[in-house]
């Protein structure tokens, strides 16, 4: 099943996906998708959820990047203040040089994981879902890079439309990646090119920090990254997942330099 | 681990920042322009205790296994109260609720040009004070000065009035690139010369001169044996 987590008529709602253009909410109602606002797809936790996301997964990137692949995996943390529904919009800052999309799929944890084996690490996955993780580059510095300022801005990170359950998704390392810019393609990638694939992830994770059901781990992006402006509508698809919708609008001011 | 009963827990991000001492900046020194950083840090350098870092006052702490030392950093954080409207301004702040004092442990040994996942985002790494204290029971956080005692020996003292960035401007500078809401905490950052210690160790962290604050205390337990290669 496809689930969404949606704003409609004053409340907010679990639906499932009903045919192409519809959503049924959890209370059997059926609403149309655009008569909606989508939220990010995750069930609320009682905790703040831990988001990971790798840096220099795809060789092809890294390589764009003028990086060598990483030994071991080049990871980052973010906060949920970070996370944006499908057809949301996302700001680009004023004066920003490089801001691009980062096309991503997402797993998302669904049992308390701790000394995974990779060969068990799809038991403690219950769905997957799209991320665009922005990244604007201006604001790149050589400190805990990629730092905080370029990759945890308020809903710099969009997610959605749907987080799909794993059981629907036969191979997820093998899933064709494509990102459009106002409908021209400009990045396409299949998971299969990972260099660290979800087994070896959740292995690697969980042997020093434990994931709890609602975690996240946001696997990295492939090849052909460029910048985009504001008014571009970025769509970032993973092929059986989900196409992730987002707009960028004009930040307000010119962020100081600190 | 499960949040305990009556006691402070975030309900939040926990936000931590490199450098914010002028002697751990000084340390660094030349090597800040070097490869692989090139030029010093201009926005504050954050990186996030997961929940999973979480430890209780009085809980145990282990270390991981096939290691055996980890640099204690004693701080205070800053917890975040509700966002409040300017007056006369279009846009909100965030304030200070409660301050609170934190073990941000690390695993030694890690540089500052990856995100630091690995070494401090280790289970229990993140020992928390088991009171916020309100701002007007605080006092200024300039005046704040944390003593670290290892099994009773005092092993660091701490003076919060030589910071690169001012409670009050960490918080407007990290604002700025991100909002940080009601229930985030962010660490004041960590002194220059963190004590080490081992399995075994009992750590105590204190605010001189401040009983509300209470008594930090965690201590550290050997992990698992290395499995077998």
């Amino acid at each position: 099943m496809k689930h969404a987590r949606v704003a409609w008529s004053g409340a907010i709602w679990d639906a499932l996906e009903h045919g192409p253009d519809q959503l049924r909410l959890s209370d059997g109602r059926l609403v149309a998708q655009d008569a909606v606002v989508w939220l990010p797809p995750l069930a609320p936790v009682s905790r703040p959820r831990t988001i990971l996301a790798l840096g220099l997964n795809y060789a092809d990137h890294a390589r764009e990047l003028a990086f060598k692949p990483p030994e071991e995996p080049l990871v980052f943390v973010k906060g949920s203040a970070s996370l944006i529904g499908h057809k949301g919009q996302t700001v680009r800052p004023h004066g920003v040089q490089n801001m691009h999309y980062e096309c991503e799929l997402v797993a998302v944890i669904g049992r308390t994981a701790r000394h995974v084996r990779r060969d068990d690490a799809y038991d403690f996955i219950s769905g997957y879902s799209v991320a665009n993780d922005y990244a604007i580059r201006d604001y790149l510095e050589n400190w805990y890079r990629p730092n905080l300022r370029v990759k945890n801005r308020d809903g710099c990170t969009p997610i959605g439309p749907w987080r799909v359950d794993a059981p629907d998704v036969a191979d997820p390392m093998q899933l064709d990646l494509q990102t459009r810019v106002d409908g021209v393609v400009t990045q396409t990638g299949n998971t299969r090119d990972m260099i660290f694939d979800l087994p070896f992830l959740i292995e690697y994770f969980s042997a020093f920090m434990t994931l709890q059901p609602g975690d996240l781990i946001l696997t990295g992006t492939p090849d052909g990254v460029v910048d985009c402006p504001v008014g571009a509508e970025v769509v970032t698809e993973i092929e059986g997942v989900g196409a992730l919708h987002n707009t960028i609008i004009q930040g307000a001011a010119c962020e100081s330099s600190t | 681990m499960n949040a305990p009963t009556g006691t402070f827990w975030p309900v939040g991000t926990v936000y931590g920042c490199l450098l914010n001492f002028r002697r751990e900046w000084q340390h660094m020194g030349e090597r800040m322009a070097r490869a692989p950083h090139q030029a010093p840090p201009r926005a504050p350098v954050l990186y996030v205790k997961t929940a999973n870092t979480w430890s209780a006052s009085g809980a145990g702490i282990a270390l991981p296994a096939g290691s055996d030392a980890v640099l204690v950093g004693a701080s205070v954080a800053m917890v975040l109260g509700p966002r409040h409207w300017v007056s006369g301004a279009d846009q909100t702040m965030p304030s200070v609720g409660a301050y609170v004092l934190v073990n941000d442990l690390e695993l030694p040994g890690t540089t500052y040009f990856r995100p630091p996942v690995r070494s401090r985002c280790v289970d229990g790494f993140l020992g928390l004070g088991a009171h916020g204290v309100a701002p007007d029971q605080a006092a200024d956080p300039a005046q704040f000065v944390l003593e670290v005692r290892i099994n009773g020996d005092l092993r660091q003292t701490i003076r919060f009035d030589d910071l690169v960035r001012d409670a009050a401007t960490l918080l407007r500078d990290v604002d700025g690139f991100m909002s940080l809401r009601a229930g985030d905490l962010l660490l004041l950052g960590c002194e220059a010369d963190r004590p080490l210690a081992r399995a075994g160790d009992h750590v105590e962290i204190a605010m001189a001169g401040r009983a509300a604050f209470g008594v930090l205390s965690n201590t550290l337990l050997a992990g698992p044996a290395l499995e077998a290669a």
